[in-house]
């Protein structure tokens, strides 16, 4: 008989896969130089430093689009694996059957707003991302970035994004 | 008389980030800038479909807009983007390249208000449109002068 520990490792392993894939799919985040680090259902987006992310090279400091993308990309894998997950728990996808190129498509961005609350140095910069609601066609998603102090962040940003429609039914008509 | 496309040059070259996206400034001025992102392969945002990322439109939005704020017949010394709202409308067409122009639309002694759209090569309906506040920093001497 399987272990208890057993599912729970799998599925740990499969959350893994599903980021991994997702990620792939975006050569963006890999030339930004984006990683996550997941705990459970916790993502954190990293930003790892390099000078081609400067936009003021006299302070020197982050661009300001490197600053709204490094947002944004944290907010769309967050809502993506939170939908994901949300349909793997309720057997809409099985992650097992599924190839993972056929995951389902990426939330697409409606709008997004950054406040730049201070500038960012240049330095690894790290992300959070809340989901404030996920509605069937519509996500709101709010999102953080900081550097050395969690609690002075350097940048938060608001966006709405469209969902990707649901996988079709075969129908008989 | 300042060399208009030596001075475009050397504003890309400063700025990092918008050499490593080969962005292109095309026209600047008067508080207006247009520049240009070409298309490629590492600024992908979905290799299903090959359109580019929303982060490398708000790039190119950004230093656009940044670009209009330093051309501003005031001649501020700096800018910096205080906040930057960018509205999505359609996907990018993949394989064009992406062209920003932004306008100042009011610029005051601390801020400046700038809206910018962006395009592919079909001008005629915007990929995206964004509007932004920006800081005007001036010289320290020039700024405590105007505080008497």
């Amino acid at each position: 008989m399987m272990g208890k520990s057993e599912p729970k490792q799998l599925v740990e392993q499969r959350r893994d896969a599903a980021l991994a894939a997702l990620l792939q799919g975006v050569p963006y985040i890999q030339f930004m130089g984006i990683e996550f680090d997941r705990h459970g259902d916790e993502l954190t987006g990293v930003l790892r430093f390099d000078d081609k992310l400067i936009g003021n090279p006299f302070l020197p400091a982050l661009h300001g689009g490197v600053t709204s993308a490094f947002l944004e990309v944290t907010s769309i894998i967050t809502l993506s694996l939170l939908h994901l997950w949300g349909r793997i728990e309720t057997g809409e996808i099985d992650l097992e059957k599924m190839p993972l190129e056929q995951l389902p498509n990426l939330p697409k961005t409606i709008d997004f707003t950054a406040d730049y609350l201070r500038s960012g140095r240049a330095q690894n910069a790290y992300a959070r991302a809340t989901v404030a609601r996920a509605g069937r066609r519509y996500a709101s998603v709010q999102s953080t970035a900081w550097q050395d102090n969690q609690a002075k962040p350097f940048a938060q940003a608001s966006g709405h994004f469209l969902m990707p429609p649901a996988p079709e039914v075969v129908r008989d008509d | 008389m300042v060399d208009r496309s030596k001075m475009a040059q050397q504003f890309i070259q400063a700025v990092p980030h918008a050499k490593a996206l080969g962005m292109e400034l095309i026209e600047i001025g008067n508080g207006e800038a247009a520049i240009t992102m070409p298309y490629a392969d590492h600024i992908v945002g979905d290799l299903k479909t090959g359109v580019i990322h929303g982060g490398a439109v708000s790039a190119v939005m950004d230093t656009c807009c940044g670009a209009a704020v330093m051309s501003h017949p005031s001649t501020p010394t700096g800018t910096a983007t205080i906040d930057l709202r960018i509205d999505y409308m359609r996907a990018a067409t993949p394989g064009q390249s992406v062209t920003a122009r932004a306008t100042c639309y009011h610029v005051g002694r601390s801020v400046a208000f700038v809206r910018a759209t962006a395009t592919d090569e079909d001008t005629g309906k915007p990929v995206a449109t964004a509007s932004g506040s920006f800081t005007v920093e001036t010289k320290p001497g020039s700024l405590t002068e105007r505080r008497k």
